[in-house]
């Protein structure tokens, strides 16, 4: 298994080897189908659209509906404004979206096609919506197109109408459907009013009625969108995915707004928890007082297992460093983190994430990419491999125990329905740790060393 | 009103008028089957297919296993191609093995800005020294040609500082209409740097390429062990599994086998005219469509103890499955099946589920051309079209050493006449009439036919598996066979019919329903009145 990874260090700036990240229209494509009676088109040719709805379908086990100008070599010269027009025509006349989502690729940036010209070209049915977003795939990563993508929504849409409605808009980040039910039932719980943008609960996790729905039951729908300019608080959550659209929505519509990690592990929850307390003005519900101290409880529990286990972890940035302060909440030292997405603030929030806990000699690398992550497991190993299905390989080319978490994963069956914010989904994060530390040493152990107990 | 009717009545004219074209019920037409194909998608129209890249990188290229594939590109269309096919490859011996690994030179703004050439030159160089490859492949992805990077010229570079063997491939996603130019930009590389080149000894005079066959799930290895039982040469396979080395001496062979007439019929043709090795198109998928594969290459090959050998393999599979099959047959005889794949197996797959009783109402290919569904006796009236034009189609002569012939030209002609040879009859021809044949059918149509025709089992895709089983329909890929298989010859075929069988059989269908949305909310009354 990957047998041609080399141990010894070696300084590459051009040649990519197994990527941690992947192009930024699929994360636009993610974030529209947020959107209710949204369809998300790709303006480029359509070999990308088929890849982006493979790699979604793939995770989500899930439909992944998304249309494309299908660019031909004549479009890609002369540009593609007509490509675009005849695609709305289309999908309006046999798709009836409510709203159309464009993003672009790496072919469309190229050659320069004015989406905003274009669009307003196009004649739009009564009381239906065309909006789009820049995404040229030669710079960041999918997270930074998810960002585009619902930066464009706001843009398009978002209006102030110097009312406030009370409510908290939430921006969940690049996250499953899972997580986006958590973080919006700890602020039902929380007594909070909110709406949430993208939403996909409800879409790429829709329940089998026997009957296919184009656009399901779940999504922000196009009116809420608009009132998110009335709003009178924002929540990012994950500054890599989430920032941009509030710091627009502030812009925009004057809606102040807050940048805060994912809630994943004990504390970065605790922040989003007293976020949401912070703005409502009430007591923290006991209920979630409990599942807290359960949390805790467990971690006690289980420290056994997991104190001072190394962990490599990868994958998207807000996640990875939820993720990091998780493990180290647990008494885990995070030897190597790493995404492929570029960014300094990575590195930096990591820094500081291993200065906070006292943890020494641990490695953050923004922009990375997985055989070097193989490479440094070579030169010193590691307990546990934290990561989407694209880590199989060094896992077991080094026999290391791996919990699937983040994006893609696309070998296992149910993960994006269960969390892994809020509480609830540490305590999910923290049984899929120890279960794969606990398979290992009953693997690995002696006969006689074998325990009923553990 | 009939159902393709049904179905195009609800578009507006425009659409109407070209995907009419693209839809024919079988004999039921005054048109002889004639249909569109490999003509431009329509935009918004939620086509399936995919783009020049993936055909030639993902389809053609992506299964050679030591040669060492560098995309030059953003990061996406190396990531999508990491893994994703499941061209399966084995380690062996002196041949390197990079089907784990995703190269790219993960292109930035900058490189897009001021040309990209300089950071593949520099990625080639980290490859050698890292991974020391004999074969390095250079892939360009959508903005490479529209920037005008010269990835030819650095191959040669790479050819020259290197000393290795380095290929560049123009496959830029928006050439052509779909997968289909990349194919050909694949067969035309391959025919010109790599073919002809080797000069392993072939052992045996009964020796054969398998063309077109891409090892998904072991499909190839499942061929490879029956042609080999009967005492068949495989000199090599176009491409599962396959190193450089054996591409290298395809010419050797005295036949070519070609499974997917669509990616590689472009080769096959080629090397017959250069090196005299015809080639006869084969289907190893299903259990009928084996053993006359099985029987028109010992028919070629013309040796009594090769043909009675060949009804020994024969018989004694047929006697290692032929319960299995039995047992299949009373749970699956009756279905209906509708198929919609690439380029070939709409077509191969209709005579496994045959095997099985199941019949076809609808079969489909994303980017096949006329002559997949017609056969190539309309080669001839095909026009290209401007989509098309700029793929490169190149031509070669005999070459003057390597040129052999196994058998004498009067045979060949004779077997060419018989349509052993050198033909493909396409599709239509064995679909029953009233069945629908429907070219890159789009999301709309999918729908629309699966309500009107209610098949029992959809074939398709990821992007369909969904879509289908939400409303209630099995689904099983034929791309990547849910991650099992093998799916063809003898082996295969019982492995499919157990598939579709669990599929079919899964309790879980019976569940659809929630029990309280059938059964009496309330008993007794409510407001006097009886409930419910």
């Amino acid at each position: 298994m990957l047998d041609y990874t080399k141990k010894e260090s070696y300084d590459r700036t051009a040649l990519r080897v197994n990527p941690a990240k992947t192009c930024q229209p699929v994360g636009a494509m993610y974030a529209a189908l947020g959107v209710h009676e949204c369809l998300p088109h790709s303006h480029g040719s359509q070999g990308c659209c088929a890849f982006h709805r493979m790699f979604l379908t793939r995770h989500f086990k899930d439909p992944a509906m998304a249309s494309s100008s299908s660019f031909t070599e004549g479009a890609s010269v002369f540009g593609g404004g007509s490509n675009l027009k005849t695609a709305a025509k289309n999908i309006f006349d046999i798709y009836n979206p409510r709203i159309i989502a464009v993003h672009t690729t790496c072919l469309s940036e190229t050659i320069g096609d004015d989406l905003n010209s274009f669009i307003q070209d196009i004649d739009i049915p009564e009381g239906k919506f065309m909006v789009h977003t820049n995404t040229p795939s030669y710079k960041g990563s999918h997270i930074t197109g998810f960002s585009n993508m619902v930066d464009g929504f706001i843009k398009y849409l978002s209006v102030s109408t110097g009312k406030k409605n009370g409510k908290v808009t939430l921006i969940p980040g690049f996250t499953n459907p899972g997580d986006m039910r958590e973080m919006k039932r700890l602020a039902s719980t929380m007594g909070v009013s909110y709406t949430m943008l993208p939403d996909t609960s409800g879409v790429m996790d829709s329940p089998m009625t026997g009957k296919f729905e184009m656009y399901p039951k779940g999504g922000t729908t196009v009116e809420e969108i608009i009132e998110l300019g009335d709003s009178n608080l924002t929540l990012a959550l994950g500054k890599f995915a989430s920032e941009l659209g509030a710091q627009t929505l502030k812009k925009k519509c004057g809606v102040p707004c807050k940048t805060l990690g994912l809630p994943i592990g004990i504390e970065k929850t605790d922040e989003y928890i007293m976020e949401l307390q912070a703005y409502s003005q009430q007591e923290v519900p006991y209920e979630l007082e409990e599942e807290r101290g359960q949390l805790v409880d467990v971690l006690i529990d289980i420290h056994p297992y997991t104190y001072n286990k190394k962990v490599a972890i990868f994958g998207d940035p807000d996640t990875v460093l939820g993720m990091t302060q998780f493990v180290l909440e647990m008494g885990m030292i995070p030897k190597y983190i790493v995404t492929g997405t570029p960014g300094d603030d990575f590195e930096k929030e990591a820094a500081e994430l291993f200065t906070k806990f006292g943890v020494d000699g641990c490695i953050a690398r923004a922009a990375g990419d997985l055989y070097q992550l193989h490479q440094w497991i070579k030169q010193e190993g590691v307990d546990l491999l934290i990561g989407g299905t694209h880590g199989k390989h060094i896992a077991r080319a080094e026999d290391i125990p791996f919990v699937r978490a983040g994006f893609p994963i696309i070998d296992r069956y149910i993960h994006s329905y269960m969390p892994l914010v809020g509480y609830k989904g540490a305590m999910r994060l923290a049984e899929l740790i120890t279960n794969a530390i606990m398979d290992r040493q009953d693997r690995d152990c002696k006969e006689e060393d074998f325990e009923m107990v553990m | 009103m009939s159902v393709a009717e049904k179905v195009l009545d609800q578009y507006s004219s425009r659409v109407y008028k070209n995907r009419k074209t693209h839809i024919v019920e079988i004999n039921n037409n005054e048109n002889e089957n004639q249909i569109a194909a490999n003509v431009r998608t329509i935009p918004g129209i939620m086509t399936q297919r995919g783009c020049c890249y993936a055909g030639c990188k993902g389809v053609v290229l992506g299964p050679i296993k030591d040669a060492l594939q560098i995309v030059h590109g953003p990061i996406g269309c190396s990531y999508y191609a990491w893994g994703t096919r499941r061209h399966k490859g084995k380690n062996a011996e002196g041949v390197d093995n990079y089907l784990q690994y995703s190269f790219s030179t993960d292109m930035q703004e900058p490189d897009v800005v001021f040309g990209g050439e300089k950071k593949l030159k520099k990625a080639i160089d980290e490859a050698m020294e890292l991974f020391h490859p004999s074969t390095i492949m250079i892939c360009s992805t959508c903005p490479v040609g529209l920037i005008g990077d010269d990835i030819h010229a650095v191959a040669k570079w790479a050819e020259e500082k290197h000393n290795i063997k380095c290929i560049a491939f123009s496959c830029e996603g928006y050439k052509g209409v779909s997968q289909s130019a990349g194919h050909h930009i694949a067969n035309n590389q391959l025919m010109k740097f790599i073919i002809g080149e080797g000069d392993r000894k072939i052992e045996s005079k009964f020796s054969v390429n398998i063309l077109g066959e891409y090892n998904i799930g072991g499909d190839g290895w499942e061929t490879e062990r029956i042609l080999k039982r009967i005492g068949y040469e495989v000199v090599s396979v176009f491409t599962g599994d396959s190193s450089i080395e054996d591409l290298k001496n395809a010419h050797q062979a005295n036949l070519s086998l070609v499974q997917c007439h669509r990616s590689i019929n472009y080769i096959a043709e080629m090397i017959e005219t250069k090196y005299g090795v015809p080639w006869m198109k084969v289907n190893f998928i299903g259990v009928k469509g084996t053993i006359e594969t099985l029987r028109n290459i010992a028919k070629y090959f013309d040796n009594e103890e090769l043909t009675k050998r060949t009804e020994e393999v024969i018989a004694d599979e047929l006697e290692k499955i032929i319960d299995d099959i039995e047992y299949y047959k009373t749970k699956l005889k009756g279905k209906t099946a509708a198929l919609y794949v690439g380029g070939s197996r709409s077509h191969h797959y209709q005579t496994l589920l045959h095997d099985f009783g199941v019949s076809t109402v609808l079969a489909g290919y994303e980017f096949a051309h006329r002559d997949e569904y017609e056969g190539r006796e309309i080669l001839p009236f095909v026009k290209e079209d401007a989509d098309s034009k700029n793929i490169e189609s190149i031509s070669v002569e005999p070459d003057p050493e390597k040129y052999h012939l196994y058998l004498q030209k009067e045979v060949l002609e004779k077997l060419r006449d018989e349509k052993l040879l050198s033909y493909y009859g396409g599709m239509a021809k064995e679909m029953e009439a009233g069945t629908y044949m429907v070219d890159d059918l789009n999301h709309f149509e999918t729908e629309e036919f699966l309500k009107l025709l209610k098949p029992d089992i959809f074939f398709s895709g990821i992007k369909d598996k969904f879509v289908a089983q939400k409303s209630g329909i099995l689904s099983r890929q034929l791309h990547s066979y849910d991650y099992s298989g093998p799916y063809s010859g003898f082996r295969g075929a019982v492995n499919f019919a157990r598939d579709i069988t669990m599929g079919i059989y899964t309790p879980a269908w019976s569940f659809i329903k929630a029990p309280w949305k059938t059964a009496p909310i309330l008993t007794g009354t409510l407001g006097g009145e009886q409930a419910c």
